[in-house]
């Protein structure tokens, strides 16, 4: 078909003069993209310290809305970001995950803070989660302990650029062009502690192994604390020595206590000046390899990577057949 | 005018108190002899008498705090126990009343004391949480920050959470021959998460909600009715929260409904409980400073400075203690009485938006606040999280210049002399924007209509259900702790204590208003002690000192949400401690929250989210 420049210029729009007799090209997928960036609508949705900055980031001063962020909704369905802005707690996270299965797709999380990263200053509490990764695809984490509202600004640009670079045709990167619905993120069940249920079989085996007589949610020490707790500690510490041949035995805390321990005599044999020869192979030891139980089935983009392939190829088969 | 603090010395106060009771209970009553300690110890059988006889006859009516402490090992002063320390005030001032009653582990029981004190109702169900304390004639005994059907009492000494290193920070390297491993790593399911070996997964329920729903009436008979016009209507109830934009936070509250009037209401928390206490017990004295910034964020330089003063109270059973220098006192009273401000400001903008004036009036707060907090970053180093108290000290003196934008409209970073900007921002800029408050609010026929007469707490209420701040001098009860039981230099400084008598919404938003004029008052006081104490010194070599003596202490100031105590107590075989033994946290926004049923009975559901707001609670507070 040949191209009329003159008949483009007659639309019902007008169009200014400097424009006029100009073929833009651009991509779908570009056009499509620029329009979701600038118009990232974000979950009314605070958790802790870190909403208060926020909200300061909301407010006159910092002010998102120059980013087409200021409408905030206070319902998932109508929001497209989740800014975890906070302390997860094992009793909030259940709600978490469900407004995060009502967001409507497109939709990111964005981690604002230590503890929403991580755990933060909070890690080690009997009540947090730590880091919200654990449970949703987190698409930018933010440092901070809060972060300042620049600190943010700064995160939510960085989104803005993630969501430039992708592509509408591939469900490679996101999950959410391909066919039908992407799963929903399991909800995690308050029982005796917070259980995950993509973790079920891995409790189970773990039971049916007490059951049996066996250890219960007892780990294999990572290779580093086990080899200094190997270590021939011969006068710093006889103690951790002893406690070293029976870790079979032992509580996970009696065990970490024993790790402890080992490390100190390490250390205190390395200060003595004797341990260098003791020292040089375990700096050399690998890293926990092997099977990791604690990323097992993490990684929930990969598991949607793996559910949209399979998808397509089904699809794919479908249709030769 | 200039009041003098009440002396705690004289006749009349504690030491009367303690013999009267001892003569009336001399066989269930008797000292706390226990090195460091004071206050009196009561037999557990006679609790329930001994509390009544201290409110009534004693006049101490005000039960500020209830906690527990679990006494396990390491060669302490008797046998294992779990102990339960009440501190009650007389609301017309003067120091507390201890008093403790012990209990054994293993079947730990005591007396309830909520027919006593309506104020200790979460207190005890915190304390059955998180110690497996019973509570005998407790009407509502539940868990109250975890959920219902959690494994064990986590506050207990020989209870270990998942993540579990050592008993006392610092813990060793992170990096044993220079390889980094994560607590994951030690963790079976790669997560801080541990489960009963005979966990049965096959009957797994979540029990956490259906125990909540229960007390309602749900999944049982609910009550049929007729209206006055012979209509059949149901009781409903409506769940709210903690994902809602009006509960400030992580909030929950069930109620239940005849039409839109509320006749039954519960607040559910916890969705913050970030477990402030059990790591604070791991830490070293200092290293909790930086996270009571995290309770009341809003105001972090108050937290720091209750925790301060308490662990000040330890220092000083010590031998060489020095007390802060005067300039130490005038910074910290300055840096509060700045946080009140903001604290207030936040508090009246925010209940605004529950009043349905949507985010425009709190714009205009949140401005306000960004100066004040500009200084915070020029002083303390951070805009929030301030931690800028030390024991005996501050964190830093005044820096000469500091920068900050002029306005808004131009918001070009300059650099200003920090007098001059103290000056200013206390002469022209804080009451400027009070008096627009004051006139665009006071006299607001919306604000008035919605706010007079609703969500009322009478002056004996207020008292009994332990409200603390804003919410108790509300209805009408003169006492801030900054008069009551002075602490740092407020006896000298002029101020008046700001009281209304409605205790109505409305009577709160006046006494916040009120109190943020008082504030400016005594930040104008400040500034000319700010001059003349340039110079002085404002560290101290107690500030970062490892070591505190034994004993145990109650430190409290007030806050802008109320009464913030700190309960620490340095227990142990040795002379002194590097780390707390318990280390509680008397939170304003928590207790504030227990007459939140009985003042919302009878109300409608849009009043609930005003009330709810004229209380002003911080979910980190209220869950810590
Ligand atoms: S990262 Fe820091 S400021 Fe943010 S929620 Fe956690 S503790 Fe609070």
């Amino acid at each position: 078909m040949e191209l009329n420049l003159a008949e483009l210029n007659r639309t019902q729009y007008p169009i200014p003069a400097e424009l006029q007799n100009n073929v833009a090209i651009t991509s779908l997928s570009k056009i499509y993209n620029w329009g979701r960036r600038n118009s990232m609508w974000p979950m009314l949705f605070g958790l802790a310290c870190c909403a208060i900055e926020m909200i300061a980031t909301a407010s006159s001063r910092f002010d998102f809305s120059r980013f087409g962020m200021e409408v905030m909704r206070a319902t998932p369905r109508q929001s497209d970001l989740m800014i975890v802005s906070g302390t997860v707690t094992k009793k909030m996270v259940v709600p978490i995950v469900r407004l995060y299965n009502q967001m409507p797709e497109p939709k990111y999380v964005l981690a604002m803070g230590a503890c929403a990263s991580g755990g933060g200053p909070f890690k080690e509490g009997y009540n947090v989660v730590s880091g919200i990764d654990k449970y949703l695809p987190v698409d930018v984490y933010v440092p901070g302990c809060p972060p300042t509202p620049q600190a943010l600004l700064y995160g939510l640009i960085a989104l803005q650029k993630k969501i430039d670079g992708q592509s509408i045709i591939t469900s490679d990167d996101v999950p959410w062009y391909g066919v039908g619905p992407s799963d929903p993120t399991p909800i995690p069940i308050l029982g005796p502690d917070i259980i995950d249920p993509r973790q079920m079989d891995m409790i189970r085996r773990q039971a049916e192994q007490a059951a049996r007589g066996g250890t219960f949610a007892v780990r294999e020490l990572p290779a580093v604390a086990k080899t200094a707790a190997a270590l021939p500690a011969q006068k710093a510490a006889p103690a951790a020595a002893a406690a070293a041949p029976a870790a079979g035995t032992m509580t996970p805390e009696e065990e970490r206590r024993a790790a402890a321990l080992a490390r100190k005599a390490a250390r205190a044999a390395k200060s003595a000046g004797e341990a260098a020869p003791a020292a040089a192979p375990t700096a050399a030891a690998p890293l926990p390899g092997g099977s990791k139980p604690w990323e097992e089935s993490h990684d929930i983009r990969e598991q949607r990577k793996a559910a949209a392939l399979a998808r397509k190829a089904a699809r794919a088969s479908k249709s030769e057949g | 005018m200039v009041l003098t603090a009440p002396d705690p010395n004289k006749v009349g106060t504690i030491e009367d108190a303690i013999a009267d009771l001892k003569a009336a209970f001399p066989n269930d009553v008797s000292d706390d002899k226990r090195e460091g300690y004071g206050g009196v110890i009561v037999s557990a059988d006679k609790l329930l008498e001994v509390a009544s006889y201290i409110r009534d006859t004693l006049k101490f009516d005000y039960l500020s705090s209830a906690t527990a402490v679990d006494y396990l090992g390491e060669g302490h002063h008797s046998n294992d126990h779990m102990e339960m320390v009440y501190h009650a005030y007389r609301t017309t001032g003067g120091s507390a009343l201890v008093f403790k009653a012990q209990t054994d582990r293993e079947k730990a029981e005591l007396p309830s004391l909520v027919s006593v004190w309506r104020g200790a109702d979460f207190q005890e169900r915190e304390a059955w949480d998180l110690f497996g304390i019973r509570f005998k004639g407790h009407p509502n005994l539940k868990r109250i920050l975890m959920w219902e059907g959690f494994y064990g009492h986590p506050m207990r000494k020989d209870w270990k959470e998942a993540f579990y290193e050592s008993e006392h920070k610092p813990f060793d390297s992170r990096w044993p021959e220079g390889h980094v491993y994560r607590a994951e790593e030690l963790n079976v399911f790669g997560s801080n998460v541990k489960y009963p070996s005979d966990i049965d997964l096959s009957r797994l329920t979540d029990k956490s909600e259906s125990d909540l729903y229960t007390g309602f009436g749900l999944g049982v008979d609910m009550t049929h009715m007729t209206d006055e016009n012979g209509i059949q209507t149901d009781e409903l109830v409506v769940n709210m929260g903690p994902h809602h934009p009006s509960t400030h936070g992580v909030f929950r509250m069930v109620m239940r409904l005849d039409g839109e009037t509320i006749t039954h209401l519960e607040p559910v928390m916890g969705y913050l409980h970030r477990n402030h206490e059990k790591i604070g017990e791991r830490n070293t004295y200092l290293h909790n400073i930086p996270f009571t910034d995290r309770l009341d964020y809003i105001s972090s330089m108050g937290n720091n400075h209750g925790y301060v003063l308490a662990v000040e109270q330890l220092l000083a059973k010590g031998a060489k203690y020095t007390p802060p220098t005067y300039r130490t006192e005038v910074l910290r009273v300055l840096m509060v009485e700045l946080s009140r401000i903001v604290n207030h400001l936040w508090a009246i903008g925010f209940w605004l938006n529950d009043l349905g004036a949507f985010f425009t009036p709190v714009l205009y707060f949140v401005q306000e606040r960004e100066r004040i907090l500009d200084f915070f970053e020029a002083v303390a180093g951070s805009r929030m999280m301030c931690n800028y108290m030390r024991f005996g000290g501050v964190f830093a003196d005044l820096p000469e210049r500091i920068k900050s934008t002029m306005n808004l409209m131009n918001d070009r970073v300059r650099d200003f002399d920090t007098m001059q900007f103290l000056q200013e921002m206390i002469n022209e800029r804080i009451p400027r924007t009070i008096d627009e408050l004051d006139e665009y609010l006071t006299n607001s026929d919306i604000v008035q209509s919605r706010s007079k007469g609703v969500g009322y707490l009478s002056a004996e209420d207020a008292i009994n259900f332990s409200a603390a701040g804003p919410l108790l001098r509300g209805s009408g009860v003169a006492y801030d702790i900054r008069r009551a039981d002075p602490y740092s230099i407020y006896p000298e400084l002029d101020f008046d204590v700001a009281v209304q008598h409605e205790g109505d919404m409305y009577a709160r938003y006046m006494v916040r208003l009120i109190e943020m004029r008082e504030s400016v008052r005594i930040l104008k006081q400040i500034l000319p002690r700010l001059e003349y104490t340039k110079g002085e010194s404002v560290t101290s070599s107690f500030a970062y000192s490892g070591k505190i003596p034994l004993g145990e202490a109650y430190g409290r100031v007030e806050n802008g949400k109320g009464e913030l105590g700190y309960y620490v107590v340095s227990a142990g075989d040795k002379k002194n401690t590097a780390n707390p033994w318990r280390y509680h946290v008397r939170a304003p926004s928590f207790i504030n929250l227990t007459p939140l049923g009985h003042m919302c009975r009878g109300t409608k559901v849009a009043d609930v989210v005003a009330i709810l707001g004229s209380i002003d609670i911080v979910l980190g507070e209220t869950d810590r």
